[in-house]
């Protein structure tokens, strides 16, 4: 149960509203792949950011604990806490073409972290940036380091912001959706990159998706998540074959097939919607009691 | 677009502009009532003795002869000679020029550094009470125009609380010979730390005067730029490698947030330059804004002329001077 990230029971709400998060647990062990599976909307990404403490300040975190590399981050004044998220975490956003500052040139982008917060020497930092981006596979890195972001394309800006990641040799990364703003032929290569980086790296990777394909791909774990809620959580193989909630099975009866053209898509069965509402519901009305 | 070819088109376009804003002024300032010539002689002045002088400055021929005549001497650097202080136009506009410019200068300054600071406030401690106590100072600094602003510190440090000098620009106890008219620059230059103290405490009230408004501008439109950017995912992303929120304003949002707020100022800045026209005659001020409201009251039109024209130069200037700024901030257009 000891995790390298470790989410207790943890409950985020609307200032004044509705809840977003239903007492989620989840275990990401050091060096594993945990893959966070839902609908848009689920709360995929708020857990993430719930980590990352990026959460929006519409948004509380109301209880539980996030325990990383066996230290509760709820506990830590926020300072540190930033500190220590900086120093062992990392996150390969959704968006690449938004997610590099556009007046600033690639190189400092990368390394400025490096001397800014780990105090690394500027020339130590530069020649990390270059290894890295050779590492994901840029060609010309130099000229790289010298671009500014709108100069290149989706897909090498998501590997420039997968060098990134890596960087300071974090040993968690929480990849939010990674592939989800790219080119079909990209995404391919940008899961196999990140495969790639993790294995050698040997971080631990949240990896967050509403693609049950891709998750089968790279993940080891899984949690499925409904309405803020943990429906269930697997090892990747025994979920493939005897999901055990309905909605997980129901989901995976969803994924599409390639190989049958004449095959039609398979909706969420209405009873299974109503069913997970009903926990939630339940849920809901035993933690307000 | 090379910023060689910008150049090139906006030179163009400012010709244009500056022969579209002399025939307008050359135009209207004849149509009004009024005759320069009558004010200039004393009242025993016979018809012939009028006619005469206006033969002399060219009054009666048609207003088109008049602009062909001017238009020519303008293009050999001859803007006429003033009717009411009988100089040339281009001596007395470009003496006093520097007075204003410095003014200005000075107000854009004092507007950047409190509207800026106003503004990196306001997102620090967005959606508390230091945002919404940025938002009303701002907002009564806006309802208030420039020239109200003159006269409340007149009030304030003028009078209750007279560490400010109320008029004038330098005063004449000061001993200085100043080769230019650029008398803070040229003190700065030689270090004459007293003769600075004094322009700046002449300077002051008009300047701010002229900048509470920009100030005000500048902090809502910054904010609210600043603001949305803090929401982008980069900023998102400096957050999770450890950056705080002090570092992430400065450094990562304020880059991004000011290019909007660059071409606003190179507008309201026009703005203010038009202000100091009332400002400087609020705080007898010797620049160019003054002798435009004196140029007036004597209908001395080759004067009116030449400083309109100026001032027409000033603001296209202003204006090239931004978009070349915002070239050189935004990295998208540079190599475009």
């Amino acid at each position: 149960m000891n995790g390298y990230l470790s989410i207790r029971n943890l409950t985020v709400r609307l200032k004044g509203g509705g809840t977003i998060l239903r007492d989620v647990s989840l275990n990401v062990a050091a060096g594993q792949v945990h893959g966070l599976m839902g609908e848009s909307g689920a709360g995929k990404s708020m857990i993430g950011k719930a980590v990352l403490g990026t959460l929006p300040r519409a948004l509380d975190i109301t209880s539980g604990q996030i325990w990383l590399d066996g230290v509760d981050l709820q506990t830590l004044p926020p300072a540190e806490r930033r500190n220590r998220i900086g120093a062992l975490a990392a996150l390969i956003p959704q968006d690449p073409l938004t997610a590099l500052n556009p007046s600033r040139r690639i190189g400092p982008q990368i390394t400025r972290r490096l001397v800014d917060i780990l105090g690394w020497k500027r020339q130590d930092a530069a020649k990390r940036a270059l290894e890295l981006l050779n590492e994901v596979h840029i060609p010309d890195a130099p000229r790289v380091m010298r671009s500014y972001p709108h100069e290149l394309s989706g897909g090498m800006r998501q590997r420039i912001l997968i060098a990134s990641a890596f960087a300071a040799e974090p040993k968690l990364i929480i990849a939010d959706e990674p592939t989800t703003a790219l080119d079909v032929t990209v995404q391919k290569q940008i899961l196999h990159l990140i495969s790639e980086m993790q294995a050698r790296h040997d971080t631990a990777l949240l990896f967050v998706t509403h693609d049950l394909g891709v998750m089968s791909k790279v993940c080891d774990t899984l949690s499925v998540l409904y309405a803020g809620k943990v429906v269930e959580e697997a090892n990747m193989p025994r979920f493939f074959m005897r999901p055990i909630h309905p909605y997980s099975a129901a989901l995976l009866a969803a994924t599409p097939t390639y190989t049958d053209p004449t095959s039609s898509l398979t909706p969420v069965p209405q009873t299974v919607v109503d069913q997970v509402e009903r926990e939630v519901m339940e849920h809901d009305l035993r933690t307000a009691s | 677009m090379t910023l060689l070819r910008i150049i090139l088109i906006r030179l163009l376009t400012t010709a244009i502009t500056l022969f579209g804003v002399a025939i307008i002024v050359f135009v209207v300032i004849r149509v009004v009532p009024g005759n320069p010539i009558a004010m200039m002689l004393p009242p025993g002045a016979t018809d012939a003795d009028i006619a005469r002088l206006q033969a002399q400055y060219g009054f009666d021929k048609s207003i088109f002869q008049q602009f062909v005549i001017w238009l020519g001497n303008v293009t050999q650097g001859d803007f006429g000679t003033s009717i009411s202080l009988r100089q040339p136009v281009s001596d007395l506009v470009l003496g006093r020029l520097p007075a204003t410019l410095e003014l200005s200068i000075i107000a854009l300054t004092i507007a950047v550094i409190i509207g800026g600071t106003m503004a990196l406030l306001g997102t620090r401690f967005r959606d508390t009470k230091g945002e919404a106590a940025v938002d009303v100072s701002a907002g009564m600094a806006l309802s208030i125009p420039d020239f109200l602003w003159g006269l409340v510190l007149i009030l304030l440090f003028g009078v209750f609380w007279p560490i400010f000098h109320i008029s004038g620009r330098v005063s004449p106890s000061i001993n200085i010979d100043f080769t230019t008219n650029f008398f803070l620059f040229e003190a700065l230059m030689r270090l004459r730390f007293d003769v600075i103290a004094d322009l700046i405490g002449h300077m002051f009230m008009p300047a701010l005067a002229l900048a509470i408004p920009l100030a005000a501008i500048i902090a809502q439109l910054l904010k609210q730029s600043l603001k949305e950017t803090m929401h982008l995912d980069y900023v998102t992303l400096a957050r999770t490698k450890g950056y705080g929120e002090n570092h992430v304003i400065a450094r990562e949002a304020l880059p991004n947030a000011i290019l909007p707020t660059l071409t606003l100022v190179g507008v309201q800045f026009t703005f203010l330059i038009g202000g100091t026209v009332i400002i400087e005659r609020l705080f007898s001020y010797e620049g160019l804004g003054n002798m435009a409201i004196d140029a007036v009251i004597n209908r001395d039109l080759p004067l009116i002329q030449g400083i309109v024209i100026l001032f027409a130069l000033l603001f296209t200037i202003v204006n090239l001077v931004v978009d070349m700024l915002y070239v050189v901030l935004n990295p998208k257009l540079r190599h475009a």
